[in-house]
């Protein structure tokens, strides 16, 4: 059951082969097998069992939607009613969100299943799932290797068939990267797509919330459930939501994709490089033509976005006071001491070096320098992608520079780890959709081919997904060691 | 650039942020390498460019000013780590 796409599983549902209860059982109990990937933070199995039977029910009087009775887990970065919602911290251990997340909502509403809440990087800030908390993800490919992240526990619960699919948020590329290191499919909408309420914020200019599937039509069938406006998120699009699934069938036939040259650099590992070329002249087999393009600021992307993500982050972090709710200190001296060691003994190091980082660039004197200059090089990065945009109507390129790489490898130095997000994080600077697809393996490692379109092209990027899905296996490849 | 101990100590004092003595150091030293990586934006002519604060550069969307909120203070303070009497508690502030 755990190979089946979401609407094979809703016509299995349909046609009584099995009921919801005993997906959601089949799922808690590979759930309970694979403790050592350390997926989930929290497992809210009687709650999935009673949704469960609910769908069951709304199933027997034909009320039932696409997604009814379909277990999935969400990011523990969307507030749960009711369920610990911890965003990987010491600081939310004892958090009990006292109201759901838009998204939560509208999930509960289409009747799926909620087998619990993923591991993630500490208030989504890492790029390898080894900030959390929690400890960190294994990769179900490479044990000894990074699922990525901030997304790390929906990449690999969803890879290793621990959940059908499964939320991410995406502020710098955490759902897109972990999805290319875990081999499956990830999508970060255009900024405003889909709400942020009930997202705990990290960055919020930056910060979106998307599916991680199995392939691009799963995705597409989660993405029509979670996207909307929402008068709740200031932020929110107020624009229509295309039926994400019409399109899916239709031909690329005189589709014409962009390679930026900056995402082909010496430094992109030749097996990834290699990959991406074969998954392009998959397109060119299915019409498309294809032409070189240029980013020139992309290489400013890294510092612009460490500039304005930790700008954000300091302030959205500054409600962590130990004072309304989380986590705070024994005795506290006074209201200052109560601050800073209940902040002090509740945030990890990454948190904390960001947290000081965008202080530091906030501050009297150097605002100007940091974060205009940073907003700045913001508008030409988006630029360089609005032109590139003009000229194609897709950009196609490698997701990462390398595929997973060893637990502990980068955690060292921050920087390193920093340099590995090259290819994603210039997307949500410039606030576009982008996608990542599962094309194919370097050294055994899985590899992701990553596809950018223009604002609010999802249902675009989802067909451009699909077709090559319809003529490529990638995405149905499943770690052997998980298989059964 | 490089940031000092005593940077360190003065930025975790405005943020709030308690760092152990012992790791001043290694705090000083990463946050450090992180400035100059930032400092590579200093090398582009963004003279006369417009800063961009939203990706699709929308303004805040206003609402009408109507009550759409109820009073929920004693959900809310049930996650809370110290309340009195509907009240968060905190250090005593003034002698």
């Amino acid at each position: 059951m755990h190979k089946l796409s979401l609407s094979e599983l809703a016509a299995g549902l349909r046609a009584k082969q099995f009921s919801s209860v005993e997906l959601t059982q089949h799922y808690l109990q590979r759930i309970a097998r694979r403790p050592e990937l350390n997926a989930y933070i929290t497992v809210t199995g009687e709650r999935a069992l009673a949704q469960a039977a609910a769908a069951d029910a709304a199933l027997a009087k034909g009320e039932a939607g696409p997604l009814t009775g379909i277990p999935l887990a969400h990011k523990d970065i969307f507030c749960t009613e009711g369920v610990k919602t911890s965003c990987g911290s010491k600081m939310l251990d004892n958090f009990i969100a006292p109201y759901n997340a838009t998204v939560v909502e509208k999930l509960d509403a289409a009747r799926m299943v909620t087998l619990g809440k993923l591991n993630m990087d500490e208030f989504a800030m890492g790029s390898s799932n080894e900030t959390s908390h929690y400890g960190p993800v294994l990769n179900p490919w490479a044990p000894d290797c990074v699922p990525g992240g901030s997304s790390g526990g929906s990449a690999a619960a969803v890879a290793a068939g621990l959940a059908p699919i499964a939320t991410g948020t995406d502020t710098g590329g955490s759902i897109r990267q972990p999805a290319a290191l875990c081999g499956i499919t990830g999508l970060k909408p255009t900024y405003g797509r889909v709400s942020r309420w009930g997202m705990i914020a990290y960055a919020s200019s930056l910060d979106q919330g998307g599916p991680m599937a199995r392939s691009a039509a799963d995705a597409a069938l989660l993405l029509q459930a979670m996207a909307g406006f929402d008068p709740k998120d200031s932020t929110s699009a107020d624009l229509p939501v295309p039926d994400y699934g019409e399109t899916l069938q239709n031909s690329l036939q005189g589709l014409k994709i962009g390679l930026p040259e900056q995402f082909f650099s010496a430094d992109l590992d030749s097996g990834i490089a290699s990959v991406i070329e074969a998954a392009v002249n998959e397109y060119r087999q299915l019409g498309a033509s294809v032409q070189t393009v240029s980013l020139p600021s992309l290489e400013l992307a890294i510092p612009a976005y460490y500039v304005i993500a930790s700008a954000e982050c300091s302030s959205n972090l500054s409600r962590f006071d130990g004072v309304r709710f989380g986590y705070r200190c024994q005795n506290p001296q006074d209201l200052t001491d109560l601050y800073v060691r209940s902040r002090g003994e509740a945030f990890g190091a990454e948190v904390k070096r960001r947290i000081l980082m965008g202080t530091y660039a906030l501050s009297a004197g150097y605002y100007d320098a940091y974060y205009l200059k940073a907003q700045q090089v913001r508008r030409l990065i988006s630029n360089d992608f609005r032109q590139a945009l003009a000229q194609v109507d897709v950009l196609m390129g490698p997701v990462t520079p390398a595929p997973a790489f060893r637990l502990g490898e980068k955690t060292g130095d921050p920087v390193q780890m920093y340099l590995s997000d090259i290819y994603t994080i210039a997307v949500n600077l410039a606030g576009l959709p982008a996608m990542s697809i599962p094309a194919g393996f370097s050294g055994g490692k899985p590899v992701g081919l990553h596809l950018i379109g223009g604002y609010f092209a999802e249902q675009y990027l989802l067909q451009i997904a699909h077709q090559y899905q319809q003529a490529t296996g990638w995405h149905q490849q499943f770690p052997a060691d998980y298989a059964g | 650039m490089s940031l000092t101990a005593t940077d360190v100590k003065k930025i975790a004092y405005l943020a709030r942020l308690g760092i152990a003595e012992q790791d001043i150091e290694h705090y000083a030293q990463d946050l450090s390498g992180i400035l100059d990586l930032m400092t590579q934006m200093g090398q582009l002519d963004t003279q006369g460019v417009q800063p961009m604060s939203h990706p699709l550069d929308q303004t805040q969307r206003l609402r009408p000013d109507q009550v759409t909120e109820t009073d929920q203070r004693g959900n809310f303070q049930l996650i809370a780590p110290q309340t009195e009497a509907g009240l968060y508690l905190v250090p005593k502030v003034i002698e």
